[in-house]
């Protein structure tokens, strides 16, 4: 198969997901977060922080923005990048939904 | 011969279709209508006044009799049409009457959806629809009684406001955390539901409808968490679908509605479709503008212009209470490359926000100030650059120049009697009146004349704000701290002002503190949800998501993403049997590391978050509860043996340690709160490096508190001597309530005391005995709501989603 095939996958609902929050899907290539913002937006990125590889899932949720548990870093939703003086990004795993249905592409994944 | 036109549905949409078509095409058709209501067009979206008396029926009328008649329409009120036969073109009704069409047009609008708990169709139960609905509604009212209004949506609140206009008692259950949250951001839902209670509207979000209650009719509605709600009436408004029923019989082609092309043409040529009956590219509509565009087009297309198309809506929500102006448009959900323009001004209730992608404005929620509305709709469906006016775009089409907006504004709009310094009491009239009865120009002749701000302090940035307000320029203030990007008020302002204000919820600060952003920041909102627990006990609902993640999952987070759980061992005593448990714990879920803490207790180092449930399960098996080891909230009361077994102790360190630990486990504080009790002198217990510690001597306790033995090492100061334990545990208790109250989040106990001064802390709490008392109650008041074991109620099912992950992808290449 393509190796730059699209692997859409469907993970859950999106009220599965908190408001200001995050879920995680796991995968023998990785944890993934899925995030749902105040406004209802979702994102996913891979559940790692750029700065020491913390779990980006547990952090709190503003904007559309993620505050790392592990040492305070901000990660930006869209962009996986660090915000302010940090520097870093974490790759995004694209996400769409599909009446009410969370899916997203694995193919970043290998 | 002339062709015959068959309209099917007498409503809005139909209305403006025959409107348009008898003004372009005169006398081009034979035209027939069957309406299902017994009577003649009117406009659907004033049923609100109409309800709630404001406008009459007859104000709403559209088309009366004379209207059909001077354009030659035969209309066939109060007859509904069953079935279409496409082969022989007719449309039969119900009672039987065939009529041919060489044309059709189904405008047969939406249905009301009914949530079919049990009880539904017990009589008293009635959609929001149609003029019969509202007569009924009407009916009920005259009786009085209470209503309840199941949908916190568009209609439902029209419904609930007009009911309550009516004199009936009425109260809205909305499925979801705030309302109208298709149309409205949390910040405006927030204050639509304030305006609502403002009304006497009771509100009731996260409401799951369990059933409908009675027997012959409809006496209550009882939700899924066993609450039971009075109601003669109940109003069901969730929302609507598609009316497709007669067109799927037909053979047309239907999804969610009857689907139609760009050119309102169903997969029957001779067969055309407008209103909230259609899909139209995979949207199906349920406000009046997309319905009046789609209309233009149908009488187009059937007055012989063949290009006439339809391409979609943008649509625009205003809702029709009088007196509550709220406006939405657009997307406003956050995403790649949007960006946001908040203004909150408390002083006149008045939130607006507006999302820009690309230079462009492509959403727009308003509250409290809506003139504007218009021309931001306009922007947005032009899709009109505003680079040019982006600086002072959410002021509004009006606004030239204009001044940067006030940080005072906050304060200067309290009410005279709002209490500003809550140790003396002193309100903000009483302050300002007497700045300038005295012509008081510092903060020390303010403290001595008034008291505000003379005690503890908090208020000090309140009090010098309000010096800035009276004065003016002659007074410059020491600059403040604000808690952080957010807002530009500090600390202590934002904890007075939540008391001042009666403010309830994170939503309700930001709004009424004008916040700069719209959902905060991870630095504001923990500091902002212990603020509003520790104001509110009791009242406040705790909001998970504004915690940090130990607190969220009550364990500690690891580097690995693993979590450490530590059991509470009440005093550093423990036995066989909690020791054994502990064991078993360790072995069954292979957890790495066992450590004894500081703190005298046990640590479950490299638990997964998966396991925690049932590793506190097992615990909770054995007695033991949550140590709080994660907390910002009463850690560890470390004893040594004291009087039962060592040879120097004088009292029962142990003993005392332990009550005061079951005493105060569960309270959230500022800050960590580590507490020691020494049986003597010596101080085996190191009771004088912690927050709050006793040494007991022959005589009594020896309280003493803001020590330090982390990034700062400090002594103890001594707060004083008591005579007996239960004095001890009284004068403890009211220092930690008076630390709840008073410190800044994340503000040990002492910085606190290091900010305040010892003097004014052992004022409160040991000097004036009435002080002390009172601290105590309050603390013991919000204890009830507090001690609760968190472990337990996880193990009992609480937060699941927490600790499951949303899938697992196990067999990922397997997927390919």
């Amino acid at each position: 198969m393509n190796a730059m095939a699209e692997l859409w996958i469907d993970v859950g609902t999106v009220e599965d997901v908190p408001l200001r929050g995050a879920r995680v899907i796991t995968s023998e290539k990785g944890d993934i977060a899925v995030f749902r913002t105040a406004a209802g937006t979702l994102f996913a990125l891979r559940d790692r922080c750029p700065h020491k590889g913390g779990p980006l899932s547990q952090g709190i949720v503003h904007d559309d923005g993620v505050a790392c548990p592990l040492h305070n870093w901000v990660i930006d939703l869209s962009t996986g990048a660090a915000r302010g003086a940090d520097t870093g990004c974490t790759p995004v795993i694209p996400l769409r939904t599909e009446a009410g249905r969370i899916l997203i592409d694995l193919s970043a994944l290998r | 011969m002339t062709e015959r036109l068959v309209v099917v549905g007498n409503g809005m949409a139909a209305g403006r279709v025959l409107e348009h078509l008898t003004e372009q095409a005169p006398g081009a058709y034979e035209i027939t209508v069957f309406g299902a209501e017994p009577r003649v067009n009117y406009n659907r979206i004033l049923l609100s006044p109409v309800l709630s008396g404001e406008k009459t029926f007859e104000q709403i009328v559209t088309h009366d009799d004379a209207w059909y008649a001077g354009r030659g329409i035969d209309l066939v009120k109060g007859r509904e049409i069953v079935a279409i036969d496409r082969a022989a073109r007719t449309v039969t009704a119900k009672d039987g009457t065939v009529a041919p069409y060489d044309k059709l047009l189904i405008a047969i609008g939406s249905m009301p959806f009914i949530v079919p708990v049990p009880g539904h169709k017990l009589p008293g139960v009635v959609a929001y629809r149609d003029l019969d609905d509202v007569n009924t509604m009407l009916a009920a009212a005259e009786k009085g009684g209470s209503a309840v209004v199941i949908g916190g949506g568009l209609l439902g609140l029209e419904a609930a406001a007009g009911l309550k206009m009516r004199g009936m008692e009425v109260t809205v259950l909305h499925l979801m955390p705030t309302l109208m949250e298709r149309q409205l951001d949390v910040a405006a839902g927030h204050l639509l539901q304030q305006a609502m209670e403002a009304r006497g509207i009771r509100v009731i979000t996260r409401a799951n409808t369990h059933s409908i209650l009675g027997e012959s009719r409809v006496t209550g509605v009882r939700l899924d968490d066993g609450t039971e709600i009075a109601a003669d009436i109940v109003v069901m408004a969730v929302g609507i679908r598609p009316n497709a029923t007669l067109a799927k019989a037909a053979g047309l082609a239907v999804n969610r509605g009857l689907l139609v092309d760009d050119h309102m043409r169903t997969d029957d040529p001779a067969i055309l479709a407008v209103g909230e009956c259609v899909e139209h590219r995979g949207q199906c509509y349920g406000l009046v503008a997309p319905l009046f565009e789609m209309a233009k087009v149908v009488a187009a297309q059937l007055a012989g212009d063949a290009s006439a198309a339809y391409e979609g809506s943008v649509t625009s929500t205003k809702l029709k209470v009088t007196g509550v102006d709220l406006f939405s448009a657009g997307d406003f959900a956050e995403g790649e490359g949007r960006e946001e323009i908040v203004l909150r001004d408390a002083a006149r209730g008045v939130y607006k926000r507006l999302v820009i992608k690309d230079e462009r404005l492509i959403g727009a929620v308003m509250y409290g100030e809506t003139a504007d509305g218009g021309w931001f709709f306009d922007l947005l469906r032009k899709g009109a650059p505003i680079t040019e006016m982006r600086d002072t775009l959410i002021f509004g089409q009006a606004f030239v120049g204009g001044a940067a907006l006030d940080p005072m504004a906050a304060v200067a709009a309290l009410p005279d009697e709002a209490e500003i310094c809550g140790c003396n009491g002193v309100c903000k009239g009483k302050i300002t009146g007497t700045i300038t009865e005295k012509g008081l120009t510092t903060l020390d002749e303010v403290r001595a004349h008034t008291k505000a701000s003379a005690s503890c302090g908090s208020c000090t940035g309140l009090v010098e704000q309000l010096m800035q307000l009276t004065l003016g320029e002659k007074f410059a203030r020491a600059a403040v701290m604000p808690i952080c990007a957010c807002t530009t008020l500090g600390h202590d302002d934002v904890r007075r002002l939540i008391l001042a204000k009666g403010l309830k919820s994170v939503p309700a600060v930001m709004q009424e503190l004008e916040w700069k952003t719209s959902c905060g920041c991870s630095k504001c909102r923990p500091a902002l949800n212990y603020y509003l627990l520790a104001a509110w006990p009791g009242e406040y609902e705790d909001d998970s998501q504004s915690r940090f993640i130990n607190e969220r999952v009550h364990a500690n987070i690891q580097k690995d993403g693993t979590y450490s759980v530590v059991p509470r061992m009440w005093g550093g005593v423990t036995t066989a049997a909690e020791l054994r448990a502990i064991a078993d714990v360790a072995d069954k879920f292979a957890i790495p590391t066992v450590k004894v803490t500081g703190g005298q207790r046990i640590d479950l180092l490299g638990v997964k978050k998966e396991d925690l449930p049932a590793v506190w399960a097992d615990l909770n098996a054995a007695g033991m509860v949550s140590g709080h080891a994660y907390g910002k909230a009463l850690r560890t009361v470390k004893t040594c043996v004291g009087s039962e077994w060592c040879r120097f102790g004088t009292q029962d360190s142990t003993g005392l340690g332990i009550r005061i630990e079951k005493f105060t486990w569960g309270s959230w504080t500022p800050a960590k709160v580590k507490m020691g009790v020494s049986g003597c002198p010596r101080n085996c217990a190191e009771s004088t490096c912690k927050d709050i510690g006793v040494i007991c001597v022959d005589s009594g306790y020896d309280i003493h508190f803001a020590g330090a033995a982390g990034l700062d090492i400090k002594g103890t100061e001594v707060l004083g001597h008591v005579d007996t334990e239960d004095e001890a545990l009284e004068v403890i208790v009211a220092l930690l309530q008076a630390y709840r109250e008073q410190a800044r989040y994340l503000e040990r106990i002492y910085k606190w005391t290091k900010r305040v001064g010892v003097d004014s802390i052992r004022a409160q709490v040991l000097d004036d005995v009435e002080k002390r008392k009172a601290l105590f109650a309050r603390f013991v008041f919000s204890q009830q709501f507090a001690q609760v074991d968190p472990w337990a109620e996880r193990v009992a099912g609480a937060e699941a989603h927490e600790f499951r992950p949303l899938a697992r992808l196990e067999t990922l290449e397997a997927a390919e």
